[in-house]
């Protein structure tokens, strides 16, 4: 479904991306982990078009993406939940959903936009609860939930998470997780870029490592959590002595 | 343990190919990260991992060879720090130097996972008795098919490489349906059976899986004849322990290289050009799935060529050609590999040998006999007849000691020897 080949991605002169290449098949949720600064929010954004600064090849079912402005690969079917949310915050629940749909908005389409705003609604009960909510107000997991949701409505076939857990209790954190598997299980295909590592890998089907804008490891996510090294460096179970150094 | 590698024989070659790219990057920048021999050497080639866009750009990258591995003995090509090292598994260089190689835990589950493909390819079922007579010692051969056949659920017995004629009736009493085994060693087992009465309609033998030394076709088809089953041949680079590169289907139409962990090239055995596709020359593998010991661009010796055509089994996966020799001087008698050097090397330690020989190898029934003609100082020569017995068996002691091999030494007079002859004559497969 997403091929990348050999990207490059630049921040003014700084080359946060060394030539990346991995790939997500249909049906799919893949994990991307790597600490701060490695270079996952950048992949991510130069996925969705938000970095323009690139070279090399990102192929979505088969067409090249690569140079295509951030509208038209979410109408391609491509749909990021940013780091952060970056939600409206000053407008209402309901306004941020509809804006998620935006691209498709006409009159013609009104039934269709209101069956999807069922859908999330159904998926998050709490927003519908809290429609007419300014989006600011809503506590850490309910926006993050917002932002899920928000990128639904643009029905995408393939949906970029970015730290979804960021800042949150372990137990929303479990929520969202869960919602994650709804969405794969009703046909999204899932790209989770993570630094909580263990839960990434415990609903993905496989992973990849990022270190310093390159691809270290790669594998399904039974062998990547099989990983010392990858163990010791992202899932916190550090050494405290070392016993013995090649 | 999942079994998820077999999906990828299916794949398509783009999808395939774009499973090698991400592999085969990851694998550069570890090995670059991690490995001083290979930064160092791509360094001095002016290259970074990031240049490799592309799986014909592999060729820009520097050849390693078993000299590479014998120069950086013992830790050096190790990727990881040994305590995420599982296992250790030796073996030797082209002049007997020791080699060891580390496996990772998923290094390990990548072993089995190979082993039982190659079981599978061969029919193996989980229904099947499965009997192992390969080392599970330091070279861990049988290991690796151990569990493999165990991540099948066959039943299996772990037999290991001794006696033949005890491994006969454990194949008789237990039900044996599959064998693996050296070409070697299942030519002694005929033997065994013709010695010990065990007819054909005692065993259940059903395949046998030949791995370890090449082998001429009369072999197998003398096998498949006398034991009614079908042969499977399985390939790695000799005398490198790991999961197998290759092996064939049931179409025997060549060995499938397992390409989601390795990568052929085949180059010019002289100038390590890359030649085109269906050239023979000597086969190049790059691991792309190996954590510990990562192999770049590794010369394996041995000649062969690639086929891209399709296989009627369904694998997509490239066959290469079963290998029709070496571009070094290594011997394989009996399943044991050793280099000519090696010999003169032990001749030079014993007192009253000199470092000039012959060997000649030929086939006596189903053993590969080794004489070994070697040149003795004139002081021993003329002596008594006890201390020219004693030398001899310090000879035949001293090689079966270090190579593992026996040999039948025959002394002969100094200067007897032309050194413008070639000091090895095989008569096997002629």
């Amino acid at each position: 479904m997403l091929r990348i080949r050999n990207l490059r991605g630049f921040y003014g002169n700084l080359q946060a991306l060394k030539g990346v290449s991995l790939h997500v098949e249909k049906g799919e949720i893949v994990t991307l982990i790597g600490a701060n600064g490695s270079g996952k929010s950048t992949l991510l954004n130069s996925i969705s078009g938000i970095v323009s600064s690139k070279k090399g090849e990102i192929l979505f079912e088969g067409k090249d993406i690569t140079d295509f402005p951030p509208q038209r690969i979410v109408k391609e079917g491509i749909s990021l939940v940013p780091e952060g949310r970056q939600l409206f915050s000053s407008l209402s629940v309901m306004d941020n959903l509809l804006l998620g749909a935006y691209q498709r908005f006409s009159i013609k389409k009104k039934a269709e936009i209101e069956g999807d705003l069922e859908r999330v609604f159904r998926i998050f009960p709490v927003l519908k609860e809290r429609k007419k909510q300014i989006a600011g107000t809503l506590s850490g997991g309910e926006q993050q939930m917002l932002a899920i949701a928000r990128s639904l409505m643009s029905r995408p076939k393939l949906l970029l998470l970015d730290e979804p857990s960021m800042g949150l209790a372990p137990k929303i954190v479990q929520e969202i997780f869960e919602v994650i598997l709804t969405l794969r299980k009703e046909g999204t295909t899932i790209f989770l870029v993570e630094q909580n590592a263990q839960k990434a890998l415990e609903i993905a089907d496989r992973g990849y490592v990022i270190e310093t804008g390159k691809i270290v490891f790669e594998g399904v996510s039974e062998e990547l959590l099989g990983n010392k090294e990858i163990i010791r460096a992202y899932l916190g179970k550090g050494y405290k002595k070392k016993i013995w150094e090649k | 343990m999942s079994f998820e590698s077999l999906q990828f024989e299916k794949f398509s070659r783009d999808r395939l190919e774009q499973l090698q790219l991400e592999r085969l990057q990851a694998t550069l920048n570890r090995a670059y990260r991690s490995v001083a021999f290979y930064q160092k050497a791509f360094d001095e080639m002016g290259i970074i991992p990031e240049d490799i866009d592309s799986l014909s750009k592999l060729s820009k990258l520097p050849f390693t060879s078993r000299q590479t591995l014998v120069d950086n003995y013992p830790y050096g090509m190790f990727a990881v720090p040994l305590r995420e090292v599982v296992r250790l598994h030796c073996t030797t260089g082209p002049k007997g130097q020791p080699i060891v190689i580390g496996y990772t835990k998923n290094d390990i589950d990548h072993w089995a996972q190979i082993s039982a493909r190659v079981l599978k390819a061969a029919g193996v079922e989980k229904e099947d008795v499965v009997q192992i007579c390969l080392d599970y010692g330091l070279f861990g051969e049988g290991l690796g098919f151990h569990y493999g056949a165990e991540l099948i659920g066959a039943s299996v017995i772990p037999g290991s490489d001794g006696d033949p004629k005890r491994q006969l009736l454990i194949m008789r009493d237990y039900r044996s349906t599959i064998l693996l085994s050296n070409p070697s060693f299942a030519l002694k087992l005929l033997a065994a059976m013709k010695e010990s009465k065990i007819g054909l309609a005692s065993l259940q033998l059903r395949g046998i899986i030949f791995t370890g030394e090449p082998f001429s076709e009369e072999t197998r088809v003398r096998v498949e004849e006398e034991l009614q089953v079908k042969v499977i041949n399985s390939y790695s680079p000799l005398e490198l322990p790991g999961p197998k590169v290759a092996t064939e289907c049931e179409k025997r139409c060549g060995l499938h290289i397992f390409e989601d962990q390795f990568i052929p090239e085949i180059v010019n055995p002289q100038t390590g050009e890359v030649l085109p596709p269906g050239e023979e020359g000597e086969l190049v593998i790059t691991t792309v799935a190996k954590e510990a010991f990562p192999l770049i661009r590794y010369r394996t010796g041995d000649l062969t060529s690639l086929d891209f055509s399709p296989c009627e089994c369904g694998r997509n996966l490239i066959r290469m050609q079963n290998p029709k020799g070496r571009t070094d001087d290594m011997i394989v008698v009996n399943g044991v590999g050793f280099f000519p050097a090696q010999i003169r090397q032990i001749l030079v330690q014993i007192e009253g040998a000199e470092p000039n020989f012959r060997l000649i190898i030929d086939r006596e029934g189903t053993q590969d006999v080794v004489e070994l003609m070697v040149e003795v100082s004139e002081s021993i020569f003329f002596d008594e007849m006890k201390k020219f017995h004693e030398l001899k068996e310090n000879i035949e002691e001293a090689i079966h000691q270090t190579l593992g091999i026996n040999v039948r030494v025959k002394l002969v007079e100094k200067r007897s020897l032309s050194t413008a002859e070639k000091p090895v004559i095989d008569k096997r497969f002629k």
